[in-house]
C-alpha cells in the first residue's frame, strides 16, 4: 500500500477517533486508557510479520519477544478492561 | 468482494477495514457506561479477527515459534489483568504503554536490519522514528510505573548536566534519523541499535523529571506515544491496520493529556521540560492566610462536631482525593454514604479530574466498593452545588480543594481549577495530617476557625464519622 494512502487513513482514522473519544465520558478515562492499551498491541501484527520472516536466531529472538509484548498488551488490556466496565456496568439497586 | 474496487483490494484487507470500523464503534460504545463492555468485546472481537487475518494471509498457522510467543504473551497478560488491584491501574498502564512502545520499536528495528531491502527513504525514516519513539516510550513508561509503584522517589530527579545531557540525546536522536534516511544498507545495522539505545536513555531522562503530581499527564501521553509508535512501525512496514489502530491510540492519548492539562492548568511542554511541580518556594511558606495566633493550641472542632453536623445536614458532598485511596478507606467512605442514605439525606460525591493518579482513576476506585457512579459529579457540576451544601466532607483531599490554588501566585497550583470546598456551609476534612499536599502549598481551610479538622488514617477518621452516626442514629 503506497504511502500516501497510509497517510490517508492516517488522518482519517485520527480525525473520526479523536471526534468519538471526546464523547467519552471522565467516569470512563481509565478503562479508556487501559483499552487503549490494549489496542497498542496492534503491534503485535507486526510482530507476528517479521517473526514469520526472520531468518537469523538473534533476529527471531527480538521478532518473538516483541509478539510477546505485544500480547500482554492485547490480553492484559482488554481483560483488565472488561474488569473496571463491569463494575461501572453493575445494576444500580 | 474484490471486484468493485479498481485498486485491488484484497479479501483479507476489506475484513480488516472492516474490523478498524468495529474498533471504532467500540470506542462509540464507550461513551455510555451501559453500553462500554460491549464497546470492549467489540474491540477485543475485531483484535482477533486482525491476529487471524495476519495467521492465514502470511501462512503463519503452521509456525510454532509464532503461537508459542502470543500464548506466552496471552498467559502473562491474563495473570496480570486478573490480578492487579485497582488502586495500582496507574502503573498497569504505565507498564502496558512500555511494553507497546517496546515491541513497537522491536518490530522497526527488525524491518530496518532484517527484511531484505530496506526501501526508500521515507520508509526507512519511519522506522527509525517507530525504534525513537517505542523505545523512549518503553524506557521513560518503566520509570513512570516504578515511580508510580513507589519503588522510586516521587520527587523530579534532576541534577546540573541534566540539561546539557538532554541536548546532546536530542542532536544523537536527531542526526540518528537523518543516517537512518539516507545512509547506504551496510551502515543501517549499526545506526539502527544506537538510535534504540540513545532513545531508551532520552526517555528515561526525560520521565526522571516530572514529579509525582505530574504523573496523569505524564501516563496519559506515553499512553498516547504507545500508539503513534505503532502507526510509525506500521508506516514502515506498510501494514494499514498498525496505522489506523495505532493513530486511534495516539489520538487518544492526546485527547486524554489535553484534558488532564487543562484541569491542572499546566502545559505539556513545561511538564517535559523539567518545569515541574515541586514544593512551594521557601520564601512563600508562611502563607498570607495563616494568623499568627492561630499555631497556638485551641480546642478545635473534631469529631463530635462533626458528627453532629453530619446528623443535622440535609445535603452532604464528599469530596475523595488520593489520600482516600493510599488509606485504602474506600468501604469506610461506602459506609459513611450507606449511612447518610438510610438517614434520608442527600449525599453525592464531588470528584476533581486529578483526584486520582491518572484520568479516572477516582471513579474506578469508588466504583469498586459499589458505590452508584450515578453519585459521582464532574468538577464543573458539583462546584455550582457547594453553596447549597449542609456539609462538605473532604477524605483525603488536599490540593484539589485548596483556596490557595486562586490566590497564591507562583506556586504550582496556582491556577489550577479546584472544588470550591470553601462555599459548603460547614466543612469537615479528614486528612492524615495538616502539612501541605503533593504541592507542598499551605491550604488556608486548615486554619479556618469553623473547619472540623479529623486528623489521622482515612479509614480511621471516615470509620469513627460512621461508628458517631450509628451511635446518635
Amino acid at each position: 500500500m503506497s504511502g500516501w494512502i497510509l497517510i490517508g487513513i492516517l488522518c482519517v482514522s485520527t480525525l473520526v477517533g479523536t471526534k468519538l473519544l471526546k464523547e467519552v465520558p471522565r467516569l470512563l478515562h481509565t478503562p479508556l486508557m487501559s483499552g487503549m492499551n490494549a489496542l497498542s498491541g496492534i503491534t503485535v501484527l507486526g510482530a507476528m510479520v517479521v517473526l514469520g520472516h526472520a531468518m537469523e536466531a538473534g533476529h527471531r529472538a527480538v521478532a518473538a519477544a516483541a509478539a510477546v509484548l505485544a500480547a500482554v498488551n492485547v490480553v492484559g488490556g482488554f481483560v483488565v478492561t472488561g474488569r473496571m466496565l463491569r463494575m461501572f456496568s453493575r445494576k444500580e439497586r | 468482494m474484490t471486484g468493485g474496487f479498481e485498486t485491488g483490494i484484497s479479501l483479507t484487507q476489506a475484513l480488516a477495514f472492516l474490523a478498524v470500523g468495529g474498533v471504532l464503534l467500540g470506542i462509540r460504545w464507550m461513551s455510555s457506561p451501559r453500553t462500554a463492555v460491549w464497546g470492549n468485546y467489540l474491540s477485543a472481537f475485531c483484535m482477533a479477527v486482525f491476529i487471524t487475518l495476519t495467521l492465514v494471509e502470511q501462512n503463519l498457522l503452521a509456525a510454532g515459534w509464532v503461537w508459542g510467543a502470543l500464548a506466552a504473551g496471552a498467559v502473562f497478560g491474563l495473570a496480570l489483568g486478573l490480578r492487579v488491584r485497582m488502586i495500582q491501574m496507574p502503573e498497569m498502564v504505565a507498564l502496558l504503554n512500555g511494553f507497546g512502545g517496546g515491541a513497537s520499536a522491536c518490530v522497526a528495528w527488525l524491518e530496518l536490519r532484517a527484511l531484505e531491502g530496506p526501501g526508500e527513504p521515507a520508509v526507512r525514516l519511519a522506522a527509525g522514528l517507530g525504534i525513537v519513539v517505542g523505545a523512549a516510550t518503553l524506557s521513560g513508561s518503566l520509570v513512570a510505573a516504578a515511580k508510580l509503584a513507589r519503588l522510586m522517589p516521587q520527587r523530579p530527579l534532576r541534577w546540573s548536566g541534566m540539561p546539557a545531557a538532554n541536548s546532546v540525546l536530542a542532536l544523537l536522536l536527531l542526526a540518528g534519523l537523518v543516517c537512518t534516511a539516507l545512509l547506504p544498507d551496510s551502515g543501517l545495522r549499526c545506526v539502527s541499535t544506537c538510535l534504540g539505545l540513545v532513545a531508551l536513555a532520552a526517555g528515561t531522562l526525560v520521565v526522571l523529571r516530572v514529579g509525582g503530581a505530574d504523573m496523569p499527564i505524564a501516563i496519559s501521553l506515553l499512553n498516547s506515544l504507545s500508539g503513534v509508535a505503532a502507526a510509525f512501525a506500521g508506516f514502515a512496514l506498510r501494514h494499514f491496520v498498525l496505522v489506523a489502530v495505532g493513530g486511534i491510540v495516539g489520538a487518544s492519548g492526546l485527547v486524554l493529556t489535553q484534558i488532564m492539562c487543562r484541569a491542572m492548568n499546566r502545559h505539556i511542554g513545561d511538564i517535559l521540560a523539567g518545569r515541574t511541580t515541586t514544593a512551594a518556594p521557601p520564601e512563600s511558606a508562611p502563607p498570607p492566610e495563616a494568623p499568627p495566633p492561630a499555631a497556638e493550641p485551641r480546642a478545635r472542632p473534631g469529631l463530635p462536631e462533626a458528627v453532629a453536623a453530619l446528623r443535622n445536614a440535609a445535603k452532604v458532598i464528599l469530596v475523595p482525593g488520593y489520600g482516600m485511596a493510599v488509606a485504602q478507606a474506600q468501604q469506610q467512605v461506602k459506609a459513611l454514604f450507606d449511612r447518610l442514605e438510610e438517614a434520608g439525606k442527600e449525599v453525592c460525591f464531588a470528584i476533581h479530574p486529578v483526584a486520582g493518579r491518572m484520568p479516572g482513576h477516582m471513579h474506578v476506585l469508588l466504583a469498586e466498593v459499589q458505590i452508584p457512579y450515578e453519585r459521582f459529579i464532574e468538577m464543573e457540576a458539583a462546584n455550582p452545588l457547594f453553596p447549597s451544601a449542609d456539609v462538605a466532607v473532604a477524605i483525603g483531599a488536599n490540593d484539589v480543594i485548596n483556596p490557595a490554588a486562586n490566590t497564591a501566585e507562583g506556586t504550582p497550583i496556582y491556577g489550577m481549577p479546584i472544588l470550591d470546598v470553601a462555599a459548603a456551609r460547614q466543612i469537615v476534612i479528614c486528612n492524615l495530617d495538616a502539612a501541605p499536599g503533593y504541592a507542598g502549598v499551605p491550604n488556608p481551610l486548615y486554619t479556618r476557625e469553623d473547619t472540623m479538622l479529623l486528623f489521622g488514617d482515612a479509614r480511621q477518621t471516615v470509620g469513627d464519622l460512621v461508628a458517631g452516626l450509628a451511635a446518635s442514629a
